[in-house]
């Protein structure tokens, strides 16, 4: 990977760190409606998956999804007034955070079902195939997905077929406030990958790199009508599941140990470390970031709610 | 016109549209070699081959997926329930996933598929394979929701089903299957949300949906005799529905029994009941509107307990004479 686009991926995690921090803050302002997941920790994982995607690849999200969105290019004003539950948001102010989708973007959708892209990523990789064309599907889920009947129907269809979805699980380690050791009688949730006939590998996500490399090379497998395969990124949410959370199931020393493994204080150091990047550039690469999101937020906040004439407008084509 | 079967009306539709539009594609259970489990689809494999009529292992929800994220990218999947009642396995991506995802995307997705089902008892399958759930779906906003009667309207509305952006629910009846009835060979479309009055009179008016259309025509023709002249009008799509004919039979007869097989507790004759109550025909009824349903039971596997489950022509003749006589 290039220089250039090594200082890309690390703008972009430091665009979703610096976004998701902002919404805390708007949520604590009561400018936010509703719920919010947040991601922050988990940065290298989105990032580096989505940065093996050609522009008209496709993805399918997750409830914890503006790493996703992000990552795909999505354009932050438009994310932060749907955010925000404007009219001039992604979804019209329809969707708001779970919901969150720029399908000419190739983003089809974060999801408020956990595991509810795994079966949709079939169809897409089915419909990719049919009409020939050489694009792959990503679809991310969490380890508690791993635990729905729709992932074994999903992975096992997908496999069948040798469609082109590339399985992302994002191993955060809770589903909720459940760990995986008490959901999971194995070690490696990759290790079921094994079972539908498709290669499965658990990386650190937490390095950006190594999540590249080994999306990199299913993206080509999927690529090559070779088939699907499974990713683990095995990572940590250092925030609770949603607003409501207290984190009374994990110690305060865990989340801290964690937070020690930050993706992005990780990738920077490597970076200044290989001579691609200073100090100084690292903080211009941040300051950036912090703009573009309090640019998109003075938009946000300046945008016209959805009209109450408009409220029935897109249950019916 | 030609008389062919429900089934091959349901075909012949499936056939025209894959010839016309390289997007349809079929997806489901047994649905290649086998031909469909009530062999709706039979031919098609031979004709369109592996691709375009896809066998899935047993995996519902999965099949709701497909058709769901293929017609989220171009295409327009027709799916393959084998029975209604396992569309409470595909019910997740159904209604949590297609009905809302143009809405959720502030309208900008498209989702052409149609999901075919057949529901209903009378096969003495039992208890798991003769629901009719179609009021599940009409809940949903997002869905919309057909139900055919005759092999003509079968052929139509699927034809227009497969060619509608939503996702469509096409309930199929299992009786209705070897049912013969006149179909134009050419395809045709019937607009979904177009109610259809199936036999007209003056003295009372019937609703009915799917194999219990056929059954109130039946009751009707033995009414006629005794000089009850009973009006039968079928909605043919429960979702958009087409409430006009049904209104202005009701203010023309004064009198309204509703008839489905489904459960009569939460069933669509409430919905039904409820509409003509609060529409301008209320003021013209010369009696209470009368609901005959399915007992609220699930269906039993006896041949006689599974006969008085759900109504059949004697219990419609004999509640459409107490209504036309003014006894109730």
């Amino acid at each position: 990977m290039n220089v250039e686009k090594k200082l890309e991926l690390l703008r972009q995690m430091y665009t979703i760190r610096i976004f998701e921090e902002k919404a805390e803050q708007l949520y604590a302002l009561g400018k936010i409606h509703g719920t919010m997941h947040l991601s922050i920790g988990m940065e290298g994982s989105a990032v580096g998956a989505i940065a093996t995607l050609r522009p008209d690849d496709l993805i399918l999200s997750t409830h914890r999804g503006h790493g996703h969105c992000i990552a795909k290019g999505a354009d932050l004003k438009r994310m932060t007034a749907e955010f925000m539950g404007k009219a001039t948001g992604y979804c019209r102010g329809r969707g708001g955070s779970m919901h969150i989708a720029d399908p000419e973007g190739g983003n089809l959708g974060a999801n408020g079902v956990v595991g509810g892209g795994i079966p949709i990523a079939v169809g897409v990789g089915l419909s990719l195939k049919m009409q020939k064309r050489d694009q792959v599907i990503l679809c991310f889920f969490g380890d508690g997905a791993a635990n729905l009947g729709p992932f074994h129907e999903g992975l096992n269809m997908a496999a069948i077929w040798k469609l082109p979805v590339v399985y992302v699980c994002e191993n955060n380690q809770y589903a909720m406030s459940c760990s995986t050791r008490r959901a999971f009688a194995i070690q490696r949730i990759s290790d079921r990958a094994a079972a539908y006939g498709m290669p499965g590998v658990t990386v650190d996500g937490n390095d950006v790199m190594a999540v590249y490399e080994a999306v990199s090379a299913a993206v080509k497998r999927a690529r090559a009508g070779e088939g699907p395969s499974m990713v683990e990124n095995f990572t940590y949410r250092w925030r609770g599941h949603s607003k409501s959370d207290a984190n009374v199931y994990r110690t305060r020393e865990e989340i801290e140990s964690w937070k020690k493994k930050c993706p992005i204080k990780r990738f920077r150091a490597l970076l200044i470390e290989e001579g691609a990047l200073t100090e100084e550039r690292a903080k211009q690469i941040e300051k950036q970031s912090y703009d573009a999101i309090e640019a998109a937020v003075t938009f946000a906040e300046a945008s016209p709610e959805p009209t109450l004439e408009s409220i029935e407008e897109g249950v019916y084509a | 016109m030609r008389e062919i079967t429900y089934s091959e009306a349901l075909r012949e539709a499936l056939r025209q549209e894959m010839r016309r539009d390289e997007h349809v594609f079929i997806i489901g259970e047994d649905v290649g070699i086998y031909g469909g489990a009530f062999g709706v689809t039979r031919g098609l494999f031979e004709e369109f081959g592996e691709e375009r009529v896809i066998d899935t292992p047993i995996s519902e929800l999965g099949i709701a997926g497909a058709i769901t994220g293929a017609a989220l990218t171009g295409m327009r999947p027709v799916g393959e329930i084998m029975f209604m009642d396992f569309m409470t396995l595909a019910s997740e991506q159904l209604v949590n996933q297609a009905a809302k995802i143009r809405f959720m995307f502030g309208g900008k997705a498209t989702l052409p598929f149609v999901m075919r089902t057949p529901a209903g008892a009378g096969t003495g399958a039992a208890a798991q394979h003769s629901q009719s759930l179609e009021n599940w779906f009409v809940h949903i906003p997002g869905l919309k929701v057909v139900m055919p009667s005759t092999p003509y309207d079968a052929k139509g509305l699927l034809i227009a089903s497969i060619r509608d952006d939503n996702p469509v629910i096409f309930i199929e009846h299992k009786l209705l299957y070897r049912v013969k009835g006149p179909v134009p060979e050419e395809p045709y479309t019937i607009p979904l949300g177009a109610a259809e009055i199936k036999r007209e009179g003056q003295d009372l008016t019937i609703v009915a949906t799917s194999v219990m259309v056929q059954r109130s025509l039946e009751a009707a023709a033995q009414l006629a005799s005794e000089g009850i002249e009973v009006e039968v009008v079928d909605p043919r799509t429960l979702k958009p529905l087409d409430a006009e004919p049904i209104i202005r039979s009701v203010m023309k007869t004064g009198r309204v029994l509703i008839v489905h097989e489904a459960c009569k507790t939460g069933g669509y004759g409430g919905e039904l009941a409820a509409l003509i109550a609060e529409s301008e025909a209320f003021d013209y009824l010369e009696a209470p509107i009368v609901r005959l349903a399915g007992r609220d039971m699930p269906i039993p596997y006896n041949r006689t307990l599974e006969y008085h489950a759900v109504p059949q022509v004697e219990n419609i003749v004999a509640k459409a004479r107490e209504l036309a006589q003014g006894r109730i």
